[in-house]
């Protein structure tokens, strides 16, 4: 047991970086996951298009045809110009204009960069709260555990989108208005991290209640190490799987709170418009027939929001050992 | 200690944290309701003199001591004295009571659509997992799950509404006053109109009782009863309905009904896309103007309907599955 422990020592610093990543590939692409991956057609066409779609985010000002924000390039006489197939003006607008002229296109790619600029940064924020919640209240369990879960356990009972309304509304009460736009995206993130927080929070603590039991952590505990490197390090790595597939599909719901609090006028202002905001403000213009305003920004936010749902499905199968 | 002692402590708890919840989410109002934005700001015109301002600030009873202004909250909550609206100078709890029979009747015509389409959708995939309609419903549930309930409504008023005309797009159609209630459902403008928004609101439901009762399902028809049941040669028929299907519906109800308060929270979404007279049309109005007595009216409100749905379904879930009586805790709310 000893022996085998410290060849394993031994042997780990020789291998050079690149070495070692060379190895861990090939065990990645020899392994179960990647198998899982490759057999599975819809999960190859959602990663494909998340990646198109993260990737024309973040390369916005490159791809996009015409910069949405530059009021300089905006031309009125351009306004409600219908999709190229419907009536074809040669002004190479693909999916038509909006009411100020601006190419929906460019409007939805930079949309969609604000759209996964929220999500992201909102789900970081919820996953950095559950997790030290979690950790905190599996590992010292008690009084501080009872406290915690309570408050998880009522939160719970409550939809996000109302608890991410309500902050909303009360920052909106405590800033003046005028300063309101300038924090929206601030808002957003706060109130939908705080949300989203406690599935993350259930899942690491019962991880963590499993593993503060074990032989490894008590060791850890005898030789003196500070509890909150045993959480870290050991403890943490442990539950990283199911916190990922969390993370994954929270990231949909996050992307899917913003979009609706923005197209119900309390999320992202129209001088900084995510997908919610652009089917908000296109909403206007349904019943006079211009569609394409509110349709198109629909169908992206859908079909991102679908492509990460299928691909956070796939690593929930793919990451459950009894599944396999 | 009995049967009948057990389940009363149970119930007794169960009243007991109801109370502390509807207690916590009264402080969060009151709390909302004494330090978030300048009421009187909202009010009044830019031109109102400051000893007019001053004058109203009285009247509202916002110069008061703290303790005294939440001791007075309170015991004005328990008599249904919600405060004045800053917005439109008006009482809340008329205000909500006006609004509410639009809501519940939405969120009730909904939760009834989503469980009578869903129930056996959810059937049929579960017993012929491969057939192509079974396919079909899969993806129906995963756009259920996956388009945003806005954008249903949108579509739905650009085809029904917009491009077919069949339906109206916007309001609740003709209502008739039976009592205090103002109802819908009586007239044909009414239901017309009801149509688009239960469906964008039950949308979300339907996929979650679907893709329950389908693995319910799935897990029910592998277990040995239901083997023993055919080999005792029990027609398909009374296999599927009897006993597999019976013992599914008991999370199905009870999702079902801890749901119904989502649905109330939801229609805050459909009844905006619909401009539909609801209180949740009234919340977001509320949320804009920063209207505080009504955001925390219906933040108490929406907190009563949660906390006595849950209580309802954890009672009855109680009442129908024995194994529970040993473990009261298992019966969790779902997000």
């Amino acid at each position: 047991m000893t022996k085998a422990v410290s060849d394993d020592l031994e042997i780990e610093p020789r291998l050079t970086p690149a070495r070692r990543l060379v190895d861990g590939l090939r065990r990645f692409f020899d392994g179960d996951i990647w198998h899982s991956f490759k057999s599975s057609r819809i999960t190859v066409v959602a990663t494909v298009i998340t990646l198109v779609i993260f990737l024309a985010a973040l390369f916005a000002p490159l791809v996009s045809p015409s910069n949405p924000y530059d009021l300089a390039t905006l031309n009125l006489l351009d306004a409600f110009t219908a999709p190229v197939w419907v009536d074809d003006t040669g002004a190479g607008f693909l999916l038509g204009t909006d009411d100020q002229g601006r190419d929906m296109l460019s409007a939805i790619i930079f949309g969609t960069r604000v759209s996964l600029l929220v999500g992201f940064a909102s789900i970081f924020f919820a996953m950095v709260i559950g997790i030290s919640l979690g950790l905190l209240s599996g590992y010292v369990g008690g009084l501080t555990d009872a406290v915690i879960m309570r408050i998880a356990d009522i939160q719970l009972s409550f939809p996000a989108i109302l608890i991410a309304l309500l902050i909303d509304g009360v920052v909106r009460g405590v800033l003046p208005s005028d300063r309101h736009n300038d924090v929206a995206v601030w808002v957003l993130i706060f109130a939908i991290g705080i949300s989203n927080w406690v599935q993350f929070a259930r899942t690491v603590r019962g991880s963590c209640m499993v593993e503060r039991n074990k032989e490894y952590v008590q060791a850890a505990r005898v030789i003196g190490i500070h509890p909150i490197v045993i959480m870290l390090r050991h403890v943490l790595p442990n539950v990283m799987g199911p916190v990922l597939v969390i993370a994954t599909i929270g990231l949909a719901v996050a992307v899917l709170t913003e979009a609706t609090l923005s197209f119900l006028g309390v999320g992202m202002p129209p001088t900084r418009p995510s997908l919610g905001t652009l089917v908000n403000t296109g909403q206007n213009f349904l019943a006079s027939g211009e569609w394409w305003i509110a349709v198109f920004p629909g169908l992206a936010l859908a079909t991102l929001v679908l492509a990460v749902n299928l691909l956070g499905d796939w690593l929930r199968d793919a990451l459950n050992p009894k599944l396999r | 200690m009995g049967t009948m002692g057990v389940m009363a402590a149970f119930v007794l708890r169960r009243i007991f944290q109801a109370i502390i919840v509807m207690l916590v989410v009264s402080l969060l109002a009151f709390v909302m309701f004494t330090f978030v934005g300048d009421p009187i700001a909202q009010m009044v015109g830019q031109d109102t003199s400051l000893a007019d301002r001053a004058a109203l600030r009285d009247r509202l009873g916002l110069n008061d001591p703290i303790i005294l202004q939440y001791a007075r909250y309170l015991g004005n909550v328990v008599q249904g004295d919600f405060g004045i609206s800053f917005r439109t100078a008006r009482r809340v709890d008329v205000l909500l009571a006006e609004r509410m029979p639009a809501t519940l009747e939405l969120a009730l015509v909904a939760a009834l659509y989503a469980l009578l389409a869903g129930v056996p959708m959810g059937v049929y995939t579960g017993l012929y997992p491969d057939r192509w309609l079974s396919r079909v419903f899969q993806a129906v549930s995963l756009a259920g799950i996956s388009l945003p309930t806005f954008f249903i409504g949108i579509l739905l008023i650009l085809f029904f509404g917009v491009v077919l005309g069949w339906l109206p797009t916007f309001g609740r159609g003709q209502t008739v006053q039976v009592g205090w209630w103002s109802t819908g459902l009586l007239t044909v403008s009414g239901l017309k109109s009801l149509i688009m928004p239960a469906f964008t609101l039950g949308m979300f439901q339907l996929t979650l009782i679907m893709r329950l009762v389908r693995s319910e399902m799935l897990e029910v028809l592998r277990t040995d009863y239901i083997k023993f049941a055919r080999a005792r040669g029990l027609s398909n028929r009374a296999v599927h309905f009897g006993h597999a299907l019976k013992n599914t519906l008991v999370p199905v109800i009870t999702i079902t009904g801890l749901q119904l308060g989502s649905l109330i929270a939801f229609a805050i979404i459909t009844e905006t896309v619909f401009q539909w007279p609801g209180m949740g049309l009234l919340f977001l109005q509320a949320i804009q103007f920063v209207d505080i007595p009504v955001m925390s009216t219906y933040l108490i409100l929406v907190a009563a309907f949660f906390v006595v749905i849950n209580l309802v379904v954890d009672l009855l879930y109680y009442a129908v599955d024995p194994r529970l009586r040993m473990d009261s805790s298992a019966a969790g709310a779902t997000g």
